[in-house]
């Protein structure tokens, strides 16, 4: 179809590369096609009857629309309470990881910087060999952090992949002669950092926050072994409880009488779960898509 | 045989030496201040545990704390390479790696190889878009996605196997199947992403190489072999390195979501026996614990300088 369509008329394809533009375009579809699946299929499950879902009504498209599920989950007290409790962690854990990771990828990226070598070895050795949970545990545990927010946020506060992925950007894109010319007017280094450097690194500092940002929302381990008060717990732990341990109290969420009707609400919370759990990162990510190039890649890629 | 003589510096000299380094140091005092937290964090958090994985080759009494407690040399050690546990675990683990690194490792790369070559740039933007957002995804969702989807009743898939006829499978419940339910979820899940690196690596291919083969008459499938291939060969050896200093690093997390007891004979790799056994399990073995685990960041070491040393004297390309 798109053939006809060509402004310009090409050069026609032989026949081998006319096949290897069919099976491109066959496995590229097949690939969308296996990964979106999934996704539609729970979406419309979280908005169909939970009888029809159970029973296997549903293939594509939700059957006998209703809000059930979602009215199950907003009645969840542990659900709502976690939601809450991950937002903060989100945000707070963010902000930390972000401003930390400025102040450690922008020295770096220096090439006066005294003792970069150095630091960068230290950096890069903590990817390559690690103390281990039980010594991490135990550090945890000496710091008094153990059952307080801080050890969901601290422990975790940099992240050594995007130190390098921020540093490499910053000698992609800040030029010396912007700093020489710089230090000739007098401006210092912090001055310069938060006046010229940190406006010039929006696209870094998007991508470096979609990732924490994911990376705390997601975050289900440190509160596993960290975390015994049911009142700090993420969603992911309740999440934890519910979908892979079965563990739902449907008396918290629902009056159904019938055992039946109760196990069918369940299947239906756990869709819609899955839909509250999920969503915001997959609606939130496509904005910063654009940036992924600018960011990961030069960041990546270069040295 | 000579023997040289390393060149003293004249002390005159060692002192201007020193002088400079202590005038470039404080010319960077302020970088110097920007960089003490990010520091202070890995001295704490990162090489401190370090530190504290001493207690592998400890009897560790929490009251006596790291230091106090008393060396026991390789005891631990020993007995984690005597129990029977160990070749079942360290099996499990191996063969969990391998399989994720031969079937998982080619996805992306027929990924971004075939997104090259699409004209559309919509379309192109699309199924990026489409196949990255699976990684964005935590892992608790994804095991109770599976959970759901292969349910022995209600699942989608064995409905489906029902209404083709088939009788429904217990996937979860089968030993055999982990691995790839394993496996193939995470290809799901990761390939998309994975695909980044190397597109990024195609565009880095010269546009001259293409016209020129274009104008030999080379078909495209040529010019994948001969051109985009080679092209990003670099950045797949770095890849394969990483991922072969990883090899023991099997996703703790997904595993341990994905064990129930039918399955643990095939799923309970190192890091989950070593959570089981330092932190769930009444004893408090944290010492034992501590040595499983010493010994698993040892291991992937090993491996990550081996690789990185064949695939510098082989292939040209390395790490450092």
């Amino acid at each position: 179809m798109h053939h006809i369509k060509r402004p310009k008329q090409r050069i026609k394809e032989s026949r081998g590369d006319a096949a290897f533009t069919w099976i491109n375009y066959s496995i590229l579809l097949t690939m969308v096609l296996i990964t979106l699946y999934p996704l539609i299929y729970i979406v419309s499950a979280s908005f169909s009857d939970s009888q029809a879902v159970v029973s296997g009504k549903v293939w594509l498209w939700p059957v006998q629309p209703t809000l059930d599920g979602y009215e199950a989950i907003f009645k969840h007290k542990l659900i709502v309470s976690s939601v809450m409790n991950s937002f903060y962690y989100m945000i707070v854990g963010t902000l930390f990881n972000v401003v930390l990771t400025l102040m450690a990828a922008y020295p770096l990226s220096r090439r006066d910087f005294y003792g970069a070598k150095l630091f960068m070895v230290l950096l890069v050795f903590t990817m390559m060999f690690d103390g281990g949970l039980i010594p991490r545990y135990l550090l945890v545990k000496d710091l008094g952090m153990l059952d307080t927010r801080w050890a969901l946020i601290i422990p975790a506060a940099l992240s050594v992949w995007n130190v390098i992925i921020t540093r490499t950007y910053f000698r992609v894109t800040i030029s010396s002669e912007l700093l020489e010319a710089a230090q000739m007017d007098g401006c210092n280094d912090f001055r310069f950092l938060w006046k010229i450097v940190l406006p010039l690194s929006a696209p870094i500092i998007a991508v470096i926050s979609l990732f924490y940002a994911v990376g705390h929302w997601n975050q289900y381990f440190n509160a596993l072994i960290y975390l015994k008060d049911q009142s700090l717990y993420p969603l992911q732990i309740v999440l934890k409880d519910i979908l892979v341990q079965n563990k739902v109290d449907m008396s918290m969420v629902a009056d159904a009488v019938e055992i039946a009707e109760k196990d069918a609400l369940r299947q239906l919370l756990k869709y819609s779960l899955i839909v509250v759990a999920a969503g915001p990162v997959l609606v939130l990510y496509p904005f910063v898509q654009k940036h992924f190039v600018k960011g990961v890649m030069i960041g990546s890629l270069k040295e | 045989m000579r023997t040289v003589t390393p060149i003293q510096a004249h002390p005159k000299v060692r002192l201007r030496l020193l002088a400079a380094h202590l005038k470039q140091a404080k010319r960077s005092w302020q970088l110097l201040v920007l960089f003490s937290l990010p520091l202070a964090y890995l001295i704490i958090f990162q090489y401190w545990p370090m530190y504290g994985a001493q207690i592998a080759f400890k009897d560790f009494i929490p009251v006596k704390g790291i230091m106090g407690s008393e060396w026991v040399g390789m005891k631990h050690m020993t007995r984690f390479f005597g129990s029977y546990d160990f070749w079942r675990v360290l099996k499990n683990t191996i063969g969990l790696a391998f399989y994720h690194l031969i079937v998982g490792f080619p996805v992306p790369i027929i990924l971004a190889l075939g997104l090259n070559y699409v004209r559309q740039a919509r379309f192109k933007k699309s199924v990026q878009m489409i196949t990255y957002a699976p990684h964005f995804i935590s892992t608790v969702v994804m095991v109770g996605m599976l959970l759901q989807f292969l349910d022995p009743r209600t699942g989608i898939v064995n409905q489906f196997l029902t209404l083709i006829g088939v009788d429904p499978v217990h996937f979860m419940a089968k030993p055999e199947l982990f691995q790839t339910i394993y496996v193939l979820s995470d290809i799901w899940q990761n390939a998309g992403w994975g695909c980044i690196i190397y597109l990024a690596a195609l565009a880095g291919v010269s546009p001259t190489l293409h016209e020129a083969a274009v104008v030999d008459g080379a078909s495209k499938w040529r010019r994948i072999w001969h051109i985009d291939l080679p092209g990003i060969m670099p950045v797949m050896i770095i890849l394969l390195i990483l991922s072969m200093g990883n090899l023991m690093q099997t996703g703790f997390e997904k595993v341990y979501l994905m064990q129930n007891p039918v399955n643990i004979t095939t799923s309970e790799v190192i890091d989950t026996y070593v959570y089981k056994v330092g932190l769930i399990s009444d004893g408090l073995n944290f010492s034992y614990a501590s040595a499983i685990g010493l010994f698993k960041s040892i291991v992937n070491l090993l491996l990550l300088i081996t690789v990185n040393q064949i695939a510098r004297v082989v292939g040209k390309e390395s790490l450092w």
